[in-house]
């Protein structure tokens, strides 16, 4: 009943005219950049992230939330159609899609992408609805040294499960936390590794350092490639499909969904690996695996329906325990902090509006996809033979005047500017970027908290160990950590995602 | 061999860790450090610096034990003319105006592509300037002068 009194407050949000639109653009844009190769919602999210600053942050919110999840439809489009995948997280959906594609089945093929993803996505955010309050219930009463075991935690959980050297992250989450500690000292009043530079006496902008580590560094490495892209022309038809079809596809979507709905609710997880995971479990259930790979229905059902669940699942961890799963997540994290809101635990008792605005707006956000995606699919297949050669220069320039529009500034500029060649030396090294990015969200609030927590104590350092919600995330964290450095787990672990990357260059 | 094992991922990774967390570390001694139970803006930037050192010598020695993963081709070309690109633009925004340098940017980047077709360029140009015009100063009323030509 409270779930019913909860939604109809969110609905009530999100179904105001405004922030219907805001929903509209968002997965207008994520379907497009889903579309786009060499564009995805890293760099998008980044980019708007200065034009969101002036809006009120639940349709900034609904807005960006509304170009994660719908970048993941329209990647599907992409895979199907070009074979190459629009969205990393699409790569699975390649394999079989294309292959159906090459048999006359384009239209099947599409239609159950979109099926299967508003399903997932229906029913992953009914999932963040049910979840969402007993999770963070538990979690009001914490205290200062609570929280510093949480963001300890949450830091350590994001880096041991992404796609990533261990110690690699690891060295990315301390430089982010050292970025954030640029500016002045809300304790002291002194200002900290500012260069005697004012502009950065309130520290490195957020977006500054999103476009820098994530829109720069794409641009760069997708000039050093060379571009190929071949697309495939036949005629699509049949985007309705008969109750027979539908039937086929349902259990495969439900069983994506499940996969992926777990899966991404693990920090570090995400829809990449979700796809993946529900696909092999659709082979494993098969009664016929040897289909796979030839245009298999089910291997384009599972893996859409996985990825979509996932990338709703992930605002779970995000807005309840204050802990961003993946790299869009910390973004999102990230913007909500700028805005003034405190992801965590007490979002939904400070913000309820916030919250429920956001979950019933992705309910609306799926039906837009669906209608979006498939009357519309001949604009779209019309898109991916855009050029890459008149995005980047677009995009530059979203992140150099985006950029100086935030505060006037031309230091903010070039600061963009030295973070993105910095970004780019880190990624050739394989240093992800999206840890430095939790560190440096999260740097501030843990200096406060640890602060904080030895003041109340009398500057004794067990505090943390004494309080059990403490010493728990430590001691998660902890075992995160010792268990990624037995060989055994760690061999498990690149297995993934070699027979991953393996998919991906079958695709 | 020493010169050869620079070559590798691991090496230069630890070097730049190393090389931030000192800078970082020698700058934090000018913060006061204050105790445990009152801490100073200095304690803990110290404390962040000095694991980021040590963690980056581990990756550094794990880079020349075992050599590592080799470094990927570097696009330096892109690399260079959009960081140029956008310093132009940071140097010239106030002082031309937003619609000229915003032009240069353009142009500047588009120069890092493979292809430069001058007549594209010019539409693209037109348009994103239309666009963040319309967006920025006309939609969310930004004030910025969009010609001025007094250097």
């Amino acid at each position: 009943m409270e779930l019913l009194n909860n939604l109809s407050l969110g609905f009530g949000v999100a179904l105001t005219l405004g922030n219907i639109g805001y929903c509209f653009i968002g997965v207008l844009l994520g379907t497009l950049i889903g579309v786009l190769p060499g564009i995805g919602p890293l760099v998008t999210i980044s980019m708007l992230l200065p034009i969101t600053f002036g809006m009120p942050p639940v349709s900034a919110l609904i807005m960006l939330a509304g170009i994660y999840y719908g970048a993941q439809y329209g990647g599907s489009t992409a895979a199907i159609l070009v074979n190459l995948p629009g969205e990393v997280s699409s790569s699975v959906t390649c394999l079989d899609g294309y292959q159906m594609a090459r048999r006359g089945k384009a239209g099947y093929a599409l239609a159950t992408a979109a099926l299967a993803s508003v399903i997932a996505g229906f029913i992953g955010t009914l999932a963040i609805a049910t979840l969402a309050k007993p999770l963070s219930a538990w979690a009001i009463e914490f205290g200062a040294e609570d929280y510093f075991g949480l963001m300890v935690m949450g830091l350590v959980s994001a880096t041991v499960l992404s796609n990533g050297d261990l110690a690699k992250s690891l060295g990315m989450v301390m430089f982010g936390l050292l970025l954030g500690l640029i500016g002045t000292d809300v304790n002291s009043g002194i200002e900290r590794f500012t260069f005697n530079v004012p502009e950065l006496a309130d520290g490195i902008g957020f977006s500054i350092l999103a476009v820098g580590l994530f829109a720069m560094p794409e641009v760069v490495s997708n000039l050093g490639q060379k571009e190929t892209r071949e697309v495939f022309t036949a005629k699509i038809s049949g985007v309705m499909m008969s109750w027979a079809e539908f039937k086929a596809i349902l259990p495969p979507s439900l069983r994506g969904t499940t996969v992926g709905g777990l899966f991404g609710m693990l920090p570090g997880v995400g829809p990449t690996v979700s796809a993946f995971a529900a696909y092999m479990v659709e082979k494993k259930v098969s009664k016929d695996p040897a289909r796979f790979g030839l245009g298999a229905v089910e291997g384009v059902a599972a893996p859409e329906a996985a990825n979509n669940a996932a990338s709703q699942t992930t605002f779970i961890p995000t807005l309840t325990l204050g802990i961003p799963g993946s790299a869009t997540m910390a973004l999102i994290f990230g913007a909500l902090v700028m805005y003034g809101v405190q992801p965590g635990p007490t979002v939904m008792v400070r913000d309820p509006q916030l919250f429920w605005g956001v979950v019933a707006s992705m309910f609306v956000g799926n039906v837009m996809l669906v209608a979006l995606n498939l009357p519309l699919v001949g604009v779209w297949v019309r898109l991916l033979t855009v050029p890459y050669r008149w995005l980047f220069p677009c995009i530059i320039m979203f992140c150099a005047f985006g950029n100086y529009t935030v505060n006037s500034s031309v230091v903010d500029v070039y600061v963009c500017a030295a973070i993105g060649v910095l970004g780019y030396v880190m990624a050739q090294l394989d240093c992800p970027p999206a840890p430095m990015v939790l560190g440096y969200v999260l740097g501030p609030q843990m200096e406060e908290y640890m602060r904080r927590a030895l003041l109340l104590s009398g500057g004794d350092s067990m505090v943390f160990l004494r309080s059990p919600l403490s010493l728990f995330f430590l001691v998660v964290a902890a075992l995160l950590l010792i268990s990624m450095s037995i060989p055994a787990i760690r061999r498990k672990k690149h297995i993934v995602y070699e027979e991953k990357s393996e998919a991906e260059a079958k695709a | 061999m020493f010169g050869h094992s620079f070559r590798h991922k691991d090496t230069l990774a630890g070097i730049v860790f190393v090389l931030f967390g000192t800078l970082a570390f020698l700058i934090a001694q000018r913060y006061p450090a204050g105790t445990l139970l009152d801490m100073g803006p200095g304690y803990f930037p110290r404390a962040l610096s000095a694991l980021l050192v040590l963690l980056g010598l581990g990756i550094m020695a794990r880079g020349l034990r075992t050599g590592g993963a080799a470094l990927a081709t570097w696009a330096f070309r892109p690399l260079l003319i959009l960081t140029l690109s956008m310093v132009l633009f940071g140097l010239l925004v106030e002082r031309i105006g937003l619609v000229p340098a915003m032009v240069i940017l353009i142009f500047t980047s588009s120069a890092a592509g493979r292809e430069f077709r001058l007549r594209e360029v010019a539409v693209l140009t037109a348009l994103m300037c239309l666009f963040s015009v319309a967006v920025f100063v006309w939609g969310l009323g930004m004030h910025f002068p969009l010609f001025a030509w007094g250097f």
